[in-house]
């Protein structure tokens, strides 16, 4: 049976995690490949590595640390933030990414998401979506959340797929950042609309929110970021829990 | 130590970033191969791939006949997820393309209502007691899969998985073998399953 995926993101500025994670025995836990490793050792089920800054020095910087991830790490991984182009997409990808993350280049040239699929396949294709609750309904943000694209988001959503998209990542405006849970509203919306697999994003901060996210909201995936940093064995404690609450858990690796 | 050198089937369809660092750290040295004549020599071959099965009709029957005459000369050989599909009679996804034929059966789509493309981590349930893939593999182990069509479980179907319906998830017979999920992708348990390969690729030489 398929299992319901748990993802750690790691944002990552100039080759180096921004948030510090506080893991006994790690070498240097600044270095997003020695944490993505670690990671994989408690079981996580996929990693992603966001450039926060997208800078042209930070991108140089990625190339190197998606490669060094790449000689170690054995699941899969995604890398986003700031691809504008195929030929940036490609610079990751040839590096050792298995999956890109596309959010404003696939609002601004929605063709990319169609070229990237044709030349690496729809499973290394995700778009990414920043909704935040407009009314009754979901509007889609760009460019960090700063920018109303005046799009409702569940047709993005479907428009993506058709694109070639892979998967969606859903980001809920409203409670990044916040701990109140995910928005499952958002989530179920988009999820029974398109036939691709839909990763929820923001607001984790307890286990019960991801239990909800996999029921209510009819996710795929889940994705985090400072949750899984709590503890030594935060990852291995959350798919414990989840698999007693009859969520579909790998839990061995 | 001499590693076995494994030829990498580079027919476009994605990348190979990933299989072949997953061959170098199950104990291979990993040659990329863009065209037969690359195949010489090899101890074993893989085929990769990704995306659409339209993508197989650039293996021309140049590339089928240097396969097929390694395989009969004991060169082992691993097909993986689009690979697979491959070695089975054709897929639904491009019906005008021939697989190799080496397992009965063709791909169809996974279409049921649930989620596909099937992304994720699925289990694999064995169906014999003996593959040399799956040796140390323990039972109901988890893989990587990420695929839109599956192969029947036909005779050499060692491994199912479900999506809906059962499918193959590994395929064996002498030295052909076949997974649809994605080993260099599939932590501990692929590095064993990519070793296991490797292990037969240096006694075949």
């Amino acid at each position: 049976m398929l299992t319901r995926r748990l993802i750690a993101c790691l944002d990552v500025r100039e080759g180096r995690v921004v948030k510090g994670v506080n893991f006994a025995g790690l070498r240097d836990a600044g270095d997003p490949a020695d944490l993505a490793v670690r990671y994989d050792e408690e079981g996580i089920d996929e990693l992603v590595l966001l450039d926060v800054t997208a800078t042209l020095e930070s991108r140089r910087a990625l190339v190197d640390t998606i490669r060094a991830a790449a000689r170690r790490l054995f699941i899969p991984f995604t890398v986003g933030g700031g691809i504008q182009s195929l030929d940036d997409a490609g610079a990751v990808i040839d590096a050792g990414a298995d999956k890109v993350s596309l959010n404003t280049a696939a609002l601004e040239q929605p063709e990319l998401v169609g070229h990237l699929a044709r030349r690496y396949g729809s499973q290394a294709v995700i778009v990414a979506i920043d909704a935040k609750r407009d009314g009754g309904g979901w509007t889609v943000r760009s460019r960090s959340g700063t920018t109303d694209e005046r799009r409702e988001a569940v047709a993005w959503a479907r428009e993506a797929c058709e694109r070639g998209a892979g998967e969606i990542l859903l980001t809920s405006i409203d409670r990044d950042g916040t701990k109140l849970g995910f928005d499952c509203e958002l989530t179920a919306a988009v999820s029974t609309a398109v036939p691709i697999p839909v990763i929820a994003s923001g607001g984790a901060g307890l286990p019960e929110h991801f239990e909800a996210v996999f029921s209510e909201g009819h996710a795929d995936a889940a994705l985090a970021a400072s949750i899984f940093h709590f503890s030594e064995h935060a990852v291995r404690d959350l798919k414990t829990y989840l698999a007693s609450k009859g969520v579909p858990m790998r839990l061995v690796w | 130590m001499n590693l076995p050198v494994i030829a990498v089937v580079d027919y476009g369809a994605g990348n190979l970033t990933s299989v072949v660092k997953g061959l170098e750290a199950a104990g291979a040295t990993a040659r990329i191969a863009t065209g037969p004549d690359a195949l010489a020599g090899a101890a074993a071959i893989v085929v990769p791939g990704v995306g659409h099965f339209d993508a197989t009709r650039a293996l021309d029957d140049a590339w089928r006949t240097a396969i097929i005459d390694a395989t009969r000369h004991g060169v082992p050989l691993l097909g993986i997820c689009l690979g697979l599909h491959w070695l089975f009679e054709g897929s639904d996804e491009a019906p005008d393309v021939p697989g190799l034929g080496l397992f009965t059966g063709r791909c169809a789509h996974l279409g049921n209502g649930l989620k596909v493309p099937h992304v994720g981590w699925n289990n694999l349930e064995r169906l014999t007691e003996r593959s040399v893939l799956l040796e140390q593999i323990e039972p109901g182990a988890y893989a990587y899969f990420t695929h839109s069509y599956a192969a029947p479980v036909t005779a050499g179907v060692v491994a199912a998985s479900a999506h809906g319906g059962r499918f193959a998830a590994v395929a064996e017979r002498r030295n052909v073998f076949g997974v649809q999920f994605h080993p260099e992708k599939s932590g501990r348990t692929g590095l064993q399953i990519l070793q296991n390969f490797v292990a037969v690729a240096r006694e075949a030489r």
